[in-house]
């Protein structure tokens, strides 16, 4: 009974939230199939967005809202291998080398100028987006076309700056359907889920068997799995399901990259510099005894994270297929936040589980929020700015009960000692 | 040397460059043959419009509450007040200070919930301050859209209910302030009233500043525990502060709307306050401490600059928005330099 307790309290906010979600689809009168695939769709697009917000949190910088900066990195690299006129999956690798090398500068100054307003590092990274959006802007406004002379067909008539939106149709799903041998791999739902199911069961198998692991998770985890990859083709022929087999399209290698990059960040986390990074993020003062070096091991964070948002935003636009190119980075910092604190995380601590379940409630509510108001005000306009101030409302939140926890802790501390002291 | 290095120091790296900034602009316009007259008016308008939404940061800057990022809040209320005084049809005067009057009632009334909310989160004021501000301006998004205007001035022409996304003032009140004694002198236009009234509401904050509640504020805002030691209710104190940038916000948009011409509903609130918010730190302003002079200075060092800019932008990229760009980048700039002067070097 504790137990129940106890789950409930520690998992508030997404049941909340899960609960808004379930009203939204009820009265967002769209099939589930319908809806699932755009959940799919979002997901595909956000999540390693969402993940890079991890690593500065276990390093006790808050939330990085200048992963707007890596976001906008991506996007370099993609107006790059556009005007270099790639296609396919050559095009997305090589923007990806770009964005990373530009998110590695912006990831290093941007944790030179955190490192210089410790304790206040949540409100500088966001004006640090703020600021390099200016910057952003005036280089592919003015400096393209106005100082750097470039022939393509992005360019505005004018000859200076790029247009609004630039179409990205030769590499659109370069990575979700990436071909190999003449295979698809963005494919229907059913042989998404049998294929992921194979997928976790070998490589559960294998580390169970290398570790001696049998415990009875374990394997209740590999029974799911054989469950789930026995139905797929059954389920596969029901006729019912057929529209959400055909509708739903699952990207096998993007979702793999973001398996990757889960496992990479948990094994990051147990490397000697992952652990700085937790001891910095425990205590600063007793990490600076300790002889790490606290500045260096933030502004890495802040590379890292930076870094993996500059492959999230072009995984975003490889799968949109157009790039919104003035206004498409500039509320990523806020629509992450949101969804990792949404799925429980905190400013203290955020978990992979976190962000994707974060990931998915999110956009979840992103997807049917306009429905559900056309169908309850009549009007969709009355559900986008529901979701923002349901967006910017979590966020303010979350921060207040975070200064609430920490000073309750400081008041406890306080009492602690001056009892000691009597 | 070292002398001379002090006194920069002492006068901020960053308005030296502002101000050879303004020069550059200045000559670069003369060469153009730009109406420079027409330019220097312009300025005195945008530094007129725009002085009172610097002022309203001083409070909160007063009390250590740092910059009001949440001004948000206090400009929605300014519009609320300044729609109703358009929905009554109220004209002239009696409609500019029916509306600086509701303003500042909505402003202090909303303030002080604001300010109970921000003495709950003492130390991260200026992050939580900003998502609330964004917050509440979406919350109106969806009242402006419900809202039961009638007056066709505010709502849609064609779609029956929900206000404009931006409502012209022209035939009720516009540039009443601007227009009142106001004079040429060699072609340059001086708004008299608009600078009265700014002034005058400069003054009675200094005034309020130099009273006994005033100083208190400033000992909150140097030293809360200090404070607390000599019996002073900091909260309280806070709340003040708090609650007078709130209300000096929603008198601001409308001071500013009367000369702009627009009210800017929907998500136009959302970026107000980052122009106030570099104008009073460009001013010399700290998070710590910060003086009237700041606000009258930075205000108009920030808007000349940014008056003048426009039409040399134009001109070296007609039809662009670089002078936008431009403000982004300023604005934003000035606030990370002043955020990485107080954060310190703290191990």
């Amino acid at each position: 009974m504790r137990k129940i307790q106890k789950f409930f309290v520690s998992n508030a906010v997404p049941l909340l939230f899960t609960i808004i979600c379930i009203i939204g689809v009820f009265f967002s009168g769209t099939p589930i199939s319908t809806i699932l695939a755009d959940l799919v769709n979002r997901f595909d697009r956000n999540s390693l967005l969402v993940l890079s917000l991890i690593i500065p949190v276990t390093c006790g910088m808050g939330m990085n809202f200048g992963i707007v900066l890596g976001a906008m990195c991506g996007q370099l690299g993609l107006i790059t291998v556009t005007i270099l006129k790639m296609s396919g999956i050559s095009a997305i690798l090589m923007a990806a080398l770009f964005g990373s090398l530009a998110a590695v500068l912006c990831g290093f100054l941007s944790g030179k100028i955190l490192n210089r307003t410790k304790g206040q590092e949540m409100i500088t990274s966001m004006i640090v987006g703020y600021f390099s959006n200016g910057i952003y802007q005036f280089i592919f406004l003015f400096a393209i076309g106005g100082i750097i002379k470039v022939n393509s067909d992005i360019i505005l008539t004018g000859g200076v700056g790029i247009k609004n939106t630039v179409a990205l149709d030769s590499m659109q799903y370069a990575l979700d359907n990436l071909n190999i041998f003449g295979l698809n791999t963005r494919v229907n739902l059913f042989t998404g889920v049998f294929f992921f199911a194979a997928f976790f069961l070998v490589v559960l198998l294998i580390s169970s068997l290398i570790h001696k692991n049998w415990t009875r998770r374990r394997l209740a985890e590999l029974v799911i799995c054989a469950v789930l990859m026995a139905a797929s083709p059954i389920a596969a022929k029901v006729p019912q399901l057929l529209v959400a087999n055909l509708l739903i399209r699952i990207p096998i290698p993007t979702f793999l990259l973001v398996i990757l990059v889960c496992y990479l960040i948990q094994k990051f986390m147990k490397t000697k510099l992952g652990q700085d990074m937790r001891a910095v993020g425990h205590d600063r003062q007793v990490a600076a005894a300790a002889g790490i070096n606290v500045n260096r091991v933030r502004i890495i964070s802040v590379i890292i994270s930076t870094v993996i948002a500059a492959w999230g935003q072009v995984i975003f636009y490889q799968n949109l297929g157009t790039m919104d190119a003035y206004y498409g980075h500039e509320k990523v910092g806020t629509f992450c936040v949101a969804a990792i604190l949404i799925g429980g995380a905190s400013v203290k601590k955020a978990t992979i589980g976190q962000a994707i379940l974060g990931t998915v409630l999110f956009h979840l509510l992103f997807t049917v929020s306009p429905l559900a108001a056309q169908h309850i005000f009549n009007n969709s306009m009355v559900g986008g700015y529901f979701r923002m101030t349901l967006c910017y409302a979590v966020i303010a939140v979350a921060l207040m009960l975070h200064v609430w926890e920490t000073r309750a802790k400081a008041r406890d501390l306080q009492s602690q000692v001056s009892q000691a002291i009597r | 040397m070292d002398n001379i290095r002090r006194k920069i120091r002492e006068f901020g790296m960053p308005r030296i460059i502002i101000i050879a900034f303004i020069f550059v602009i200045l000559i670069g316009a003369m060469l153009e043959g730009q109406d420079m007259a027409a330019l220097i008016s312009d300025s005195l308008v945008r530094v007129g419009q725009n002085m009172i939404l610097a002022l309203a940061m001083l409070p909160a800057i007063l009390v250590g509450a740092g910059l009001n990022m949440g001004l948000a809040i206090g400009i929605v209320c300014g519009l609320l007040a300044g729609l109703l005084s358009i929905q009554w049809g109220l004209m002239s005067w009696s409609g500019i200070l029916m509306a600086c009057l509701l303003a500042l009632v909505f402003g202090s009334i909303v303030g002080v919930g604001y300010g109970k909310l921000l003495n709950l989160v003492r130390g991260s004021e200026m992050l939580i301050g900003n998502y609330l501000g964004s917050s509440v301006v979406y919350l109106m998004c969806m009242f402006w859209f419900a809202a039961p205007f009638t007056n066709p001035t505010i709502i849609w022409p064609m779609g029956g209910t929900g206000v404009r996304t931006t409502v012209p003032v022209s035939e009720y009140y516009e540039k009443v302030f601007n227009r009142f004694l106001a004079f040429k002198i060699g072609g340059v236009t001086i708004p008299t009233g608009l600078f009265l009234f700014v002034f005058l509401m400069c003054f009675l904050v200094y005034l309020f500043t130099k009273s006994k509640s005033g100083i208190t504020l400033r000992v909150v805002g140097n030293n809360p525990s200090y404070a607390a030691m000599f019996g002073v209710n900091v909260n309280r104190a806070r709340l003040i502060g708090i609650a007078l940038s709130t209300a000096l916000g929603s008198l601001g948009i409308v001071v500013y709307a009367q000369s702009y011409g627009f009210y800017q509903t929907y998500e136009g609130p959302l970026t107000m306050a980052f122009t106030p918010m570099a104008a009073i730190l460009l001013g010399g302003a700290t998070m710590r401490s910060v003086k009237i002079r700041h606000v009258i200075i930075g205000t108009f060092l920030i808007q000349t600059l940014l008056t003048t800019a426009l039409p040399v932008s134009n001109q070296l990229f007609p039809e662009s928005n670089l002078s936008e760009v431009f403000r982004i980048i300023i604005s934003n700039g000035i606030i990370l330099y002043a955020l990485s002067q107080a954060g310190g070097n703290e191990k």
